[in-house]
């Protein structure tokens, strides 16, 4: 296959971007869309070019680290695929394909296709976490969690932070993500002695962070690869009411 | 430095040492703590655990890692699950079976001491992790589920479908991102260690190269604790991810910390085949598929080669054709076999000319029969159908199946673009995890005072080979309840050592060697990218020093390594500078050191005359084809210490008291 891209380049933070076009031949359909990068990059670097940046590691879908913007959406065209399990035979001969970062004020550009999303750890320091320091727990068994209760909140916890749900809302909002951590807390026994203090730090963090509003659109379930529920933000939002009603 | 290697384990019968230990251990008090600084390197499952726990006991921590979030270190990926001797089964487990197992299973090339601390710990690390809202599997009733792994004959694999790494990190990290909201942590992300500063034979702080700017860092600390993770990428493909690397590990080493067994490496059995030489890593598919799947090529070797034409599908091949050869040759364990053995048993169905895939290096993971008969048959019986349909039984076992490994399956359908419901998944071993590491001793201390090694980054409790759901077993281990203890007997003594000045000549100079490596790794500008030699290191060290190996083979690869390295340091290309986001640089530091380990680890491998573990020697093996260890002269720790001129070899001998050393039997 021969592949044309116009990806982002941008030298840095303060720099000004833009998208610029390459050609890549001999891609094969098994290789993954990083991997065709990987191959960009080694021509570049031959040819005496900068090569590209962009974020990656595990490359097996779960650390949350590959973040690019394909044809206009988070981790491409395949519904709960991360941009390092796509595949190039999900496109065509010839296909041209833009990539670029994400795009949020929260998520300042670092270079080219790689953001800083620091930010989401500021929120969770904030309060996504159980006050239990170690060797403070009992045993496992003593607190039985129902089966659905604690899948329900496995759903919730599989969220990877890659911020897709950021990069698909058009106003750059965080909600899923916060939401996922709420909701998983909210879930489950141990979260509840903190439960409306952490809504309250974790969404006032949020909103320092210059995340913006959510419209209940459901772009960012829609293009969540880990497919978190839209109904996590509707259990936040009842957790912070509630939270704010009873002043605490 | 003392050429004596004192592993520190306490006197005392083996299930009091640790009891005993911490009744007796140093301790810090709390006005103490606070003055005292603690540099914790890598985010993981170690890193984070230590970098929390040692926070709430009221040191001052700054953690390090060149991700952009903590989150995102590679414990993230593990699948499979988190072995605890809870006994909650009733099926006969307790920590005496754990720990026999995990000798048993590291062929005995463990320490005793150590490993029966791990198996004293694991209950607690279960308790702290759901205390923490960690999501583990459970039953209808409420209570945790188990399952199976490999080398054992219990249920004592705690686990959250397949996805238990990262629910346990991510409890890890926010224990830990807690104490950076409290101020207790100082978060350093995308952040590489490039050196450890030592002041009278102490470690007393590191170089960091902060990612994005590319300025070099100087930090102090009282004690310096590597959570850096393993080696595997030292072959370029493995089931590690893209950055892990073990230049925090060498750079240690390079400073006076003795490596130890570094010919340790795990190979693991069910990866995903390569598809091509623009592969960039191997995936794993988890361990925990062994459960219910079955292993097996073709009997007829006409048939292995029309599945590798393509002209024959595997669902095609009758039951009697089949050469389930795990379950032929180990009867009494069978598909759950442990990791090397499962995995030399691939690769000599494949020589043999049995491979199913166009490479011939892959064979089959079936789910059908358990699918079908196991689960479909129950789930009929529950329904009440009495004689179900093929397709009933199918629909009804896929089900179960996908309860079970829904995300495994899909991830196996994302990359191969093949759907295990239909056909079997095709495997083949691959490059996971590395046993060997940093020398530590009781205390997880280096052979550099004040610089320790937790969890995969050291080489203490898996001997020569590890079992799995293991990992993520020790390095919580290590980092919630081992390093808490162990550390106050060395900063009990340094409660007078007031912090030491960056400006310290020693922080001055270690800081030039750095920029002047970095300066001449630019300088070369040679035509060849950083992978171009990371690749061929890697076909080096898995055609020689991989999962079989022979003196003559470590010979050339040794001298191939050291003609590699040569060239890298004349030929590699690095664009861009210093000072701004350089990934090529950040690989290329990488790369450099891993050509030197390749070397070390060959030169291990060599002086091992006996296969144990993931180490199998040719020349050393039953006529079955069966690892044949040498206790007699080999039942010892190759712990290697870094001279002006190569290596020196260093000997810790391995004590059995406890347990009866034998013949590793699966059969």
């Amino acid at each position: 296959m021969k592949i044309n891209l116009k990806v982002w380049r941008q030298k840095n933070n303060k720099a000004k971007g833009e998208l610029k076009d390459y050609k890549v031949d001999h891609v094969s359909p098994d290789m993954s869309f990083l991997e065709m990068f990987d191959v960009l990059n080694e021509e570049l670097i031959t040819k005496g070019d900068d090569p590209i940046a962009f974020d990656h590691d595990c490359r097996e879908g779960i650390c949350g680290s590959c973040s690019m913007h394909i044809n206009g959406r988070p981790h491409g065209p395949l519904a709960g695929v991360t941009t390092c399990q796509l595949h190039m035979r999900s496109f065509s001969d010839g296909d041209t394909i833009v990539v670029e970062p994400w795009r949020a004020g929260a998520f300042p550009v670092t270079k080219d296709l790689s953001v800083d999303r620091t930010a989401f750890d500021r929120i969770i320091a904030a309060g996504g976490f159980i006050s239990v320091n170690t060797g403070n727990a009992q045993d496992a068994n003593n607190l039985p969690i129902g089966k659905e209760q604690a899948d329900e909140a496995f759903m919730s916890a599989a969220c990877i932070g890659c911020g897709a749900c950021v990069a698909a809302c058009k106003n750059a909002s965080a909600m899923l993500f916060v939401s996922a951590k709420v909701s998983q807390l909210a879930l489950l026994p141990q979260g509840q002695p903190e439960a409306k203090m952490r809504v309250m730090a974790m969404v006032n963090q949020m909103d320092a962070e210059g995340f913006g509003s959510c419209t209940n659109t459901g772009a960012c379930s829609a293009e969540c690869p880990k497919g978190i529920d839209l109904s996590n933000i509707a259990r936040m939002n009842r957790e912070f009411f509630s939270a704010n009603l009873t002043g605490k | 430095m003392s050429n004596i290697l004192d592993s520190k384990i306490p006197e005392g019968n083996l299930n009091e040492k640790w009891t005993k230990y911490k009744s007796s251990v140093h301790l810090v008090n709390p006005a103490n703590k606070r003055s005292l600084e603690i540099i914790v390197v890598g985010s993981g499952l170690a890193g984070s655990a230590a970098a929390a726990s040692l926070a709430e006991m009221g040191y001052k921590v700054k953690c390090f890692c060149f991700q952009d979030s903590p989150r995102r270190a590679h414990s993230i990926a593990a699948q499979g699950g988190i072995n605890a001797a809870k006994n909650y089964q009733n099926d006969g487990d307790s920590t005496y079976r754990l720990f026999y197992d995990t000798i048993k299973g590291g062929d005995y090339r463990a320490r005793e001491g150590n490993v029966h601390r791990l198996a004293e710990v694991s209950s607690s690390i279960i308790d702290q992790c759901v205390a923490q809202g960690v999501p583990f599997a459970r039953e209808y009733g409420g209570l945790l589920s188990n399952r199976s792994f490999g080398g054992t004959q219990v249920q004592r694999t705690f686990y959250a479908a397949g996805q238990t790494g990262q629910q346990l990190l991510l409890g890890a990290y926010s224990a830990l991102e807690r104490q950076v909201g409290m101020g207790q942590v100082k978060m350093y992300s995308r952040h590489e260690m490039l050196d450890v500063v030592t002041i009278d034979g102490k470690a007393r702080g590191i170089i960091a190269r902060d990612l994005v700017t590319g300025k070099l860092e100087r930090h102090f600390g009282h004690a310096v604790l590597l959570c850096s993770g393993g080696y595997g990428n030292v072959f370029y493909l493995s089931t590690n991810a893209m950055g892990s690397n073990v230049t925090a590990a060498w750079k240690a080493h390079k400073r006076g910390a003795y490596m130890a067994n570094p010919c340790y490496t795990q190979i693991h059995p069910t990866c995903i085949p390569r598809s091509g030489d623009h592969q960039s890593k191997l995936t794993l598919m988890s361990e925990s598929l062994r459960n219910d799947g079955r292993i097996w090529v073709p009997a007829k070797k006409e048939d292995a080669e029309a599945l590798r034409k393509g002209t024959l599908r595997p669902t095609q091949i009758k039951e009697e054709d089949r050469d389930y050869y795990l379950e032929r040759r180990y009867p009494a364990f069978g598909n759950l076999v442990p990791r090397d053995v499962a995995s030399r048993a691939a690769k000599e169905r494949c020589d043999a000319g049995f491979g199913v895939n166009a490479t011939g290096e892959a064979v089959y993971l079936d789910f059908f029969y358990n699918m079908t008969e196991k689960y479909g048959r129950t789930e009929a019986t529950k329904k009440g159908i009495e004689n179900p349909s093929a397709a009933q039984l199918k629909e009804f076992g896929a089900g179960v199946i996908k309860e079970k490994y829904g995300n495994l399956f899909d991830m196996y359908k994302q990359i191969t673009g093949v759907d295990p419901y239909e056909e079997p998944m095709q495997i083949y071993p691959a490059v996971h995890y590395t046993m060997g590491g940093l020398w530590v001793d009781y205390n997880l201390m280096t052979t550099v005072p004040g610089l320790y090694a937790l969890g995969e980054a050291n080489f203490s409790d898996h001997g020569a080979n590890r079992l799995g759901a293991s990992a993520l077993m020790q390095g919580l281990a290590d980092g919630y309840f081992v390093i808490p203890y162990t550390i106050g007997d060395y900063l009990a003594e340094e409660i007078r050592t007031k912090s030491i000045s960056t400006d310290h000549p020693a922080f001055v100079a270690t800081e030039k060697e750095v920029e002047d490596r970095i300066q001449k790794l630019l300088n070369i500008k040679g035509i060849k990218s950083v992978d171009h030699f990371h690749k061929r290191l890697g076909a080096i060290m898995w055609d020689k020093c991989g999962m079989a190996r022979n003196a003559e083979g470590l010979k050339s690869a040794i001298a191939e390594i050291q003609q590699l390295k040569t060239e890298f340091w004349s030929n590699v290309r690095v664009p861009g500078d210093a000072n701004e986001f350089n990934q090529e640089l950040e690989k290329a530091g990488r790369v450099a050191d891993f050509i030197e380990l390749g070397e070390l680890m060959c030169k291990d491998a060599l002086e091992r005359n006996e296969s144990c573990g993931g180490h199998f020697r040719e020349e050393y093996q039953t006529e079955e084809g069966e690892a044949l260890r040498d206790d007699v002269n080999f039942a010892f720790v190759a712990a290697w210490e870094n001279q002006e001129n190569g290596w020196k070899l260093h000997k810790e001998d391995l004590k059995f008291e406890n347990i009866k050393i034998a013949a590793r039997s699966y059969k």
